[in-house]
């Protein structure tokens, strides 16, 4: 992206965060959700989670060797690490120092 | 000060905070300036965006030139969680005056979560109580991103594979997303749809089409969810 693009990828970023926000501020109450509402609330997290770990290893070519294996494999160390160890910030750390050691040196 | 005591319980109160925004908020300003980005974009989105998560995207939308409507969309839904935070906290902030557009704006997963579990100081004057706490928070996060971004742009390393944190990071919410959940069927949608849209479209559509995919099955498959 250019300056001024990315410039306003952030001024837009900054308003629809912001209207995330506040959405429920200015138009619901409590008790009169819609049911479609509710069922996107529980289940969207989910999700979009799912979503995000693919799209953020979206630019590996799964037709080279080694076929995505690193990602692969690091994100199993993660979640593991995870399971195990349950505490966040050392299944990121722990976890991106093995990715780039793989990368790195393998 | 006039408002010491509201500062001092808020400052003890956001400290388990201040070590995951700040070694976070470092690793999102690293990265950011790994791709050759100037290190003051990283204050600056800290400062006025103020999201986790979707600051560390926010990477890939500048790298794979994302359009702007689709920026505003999938913004919307990586926060959406965030859209129902407030239901919870209406009363809580009605009487916060000037400081509530403020205190909605600082919103993020760790404030509210404390904000909804400490229990109030009658002694405190609450609105202010509030805001030092949401201010202390996104301090932290702040100054975490922005000496990320200057250590990153002055100390040069070997970064690659850095940006696996982003990675690392969607692993461990996923799988705190499951714990609460107990059910494994919006996380296959979510994998379906995405990997669907890796292997069909460019990415810069990718997410976006991953989102718009996933809604449609989890409409599709709702009885299914909702039973499992």
């Amino acid at each position: 992206m250019s300056n001024y693009e990315i410039y306003m990828a952030i001024a837009i970023m900054t308003l629809v965060n912001y209207f995330t926000r506040v959405l429920p501020f200015l138009f619901f109450k409590k008790n009169d959700l819609p049911l479609y509402i509710v069922f996107i609330e529980r289940f969207f997290p989910a999700v979009i989670m799912t979503i995000l770990i693919v799209y953020s290893i979206k630019d590996i070519d799964f037709t080279l060797v080694p076929y995505g294996l690193k990602e692969i494999g690091a994100i199993l160390f993660t979640a593991i690490l995870h399971l195990t160890l349950k505490n966040y910030l050392i299944s990121i750390f722990v976890g991106t120092i093995f990715y780039m050691g793989l990368v790195q040196y393998l | 000060m006039k408002y010491n005591d509201e500062i001092k319980k808020a400052f003890k109160v956001s400290v388990p905070v201040m070590m995951g925004y700040g070694v976070l908020g470092f690793a999102f300003g690293l990265l950011l300036v790994s791709f050759d980005y100037p290190w003051y974009l990283a204050p600056l989105m800290s400062l006025f965006i103020y999201a986790g998560a979707l600051q560390f995207v926010a990477i890939s939308f500048f790298n794979a030139k994302v359009g702007f409507v689709d920026i505003a969309i999938a913004t919307w839904f990586i926060n959406i969680r965030q859209s129902f935070y407030g239901l919870s906290l209406l009363k809580r902030f009605k009487k916060t005056g000037k400081l509530k557009p403020y205190l909605i704006f600082g919103l993020t997963d760790e404030t509210y979560a404390l904000l909804t579990t400490i229990k109030d100081d009658e002694q405190l004057n609450k609105k202010w109580y509030y805001f030092f706490l949401t201010a202390f928070n996104q301090s932290y996060w702040f100054i975490g991103s922005s000496l990320g971004a200057i250590v990153g742009s002055n100390i040069k390393f070997n970064t690659a594979g850095l940006e696996f944190s982003l990675t690392a990071l969607f692993v461990v919410l996923c799988i705190e997303q499951y714990k609460n959940l107990q059910n494994i069927v919006p996380f296959i949608i979510g994998a379906i749809a995405s990997i669907f849209a890796l292997f069909t479209v460019p990415s810069d559509k990718m997410l976006i089409v991953s989102i718009l995919l996933a809604l449609l099955l989890m409409f599709t498959f709702r009885r299914r969810i909702e039973n499992e």
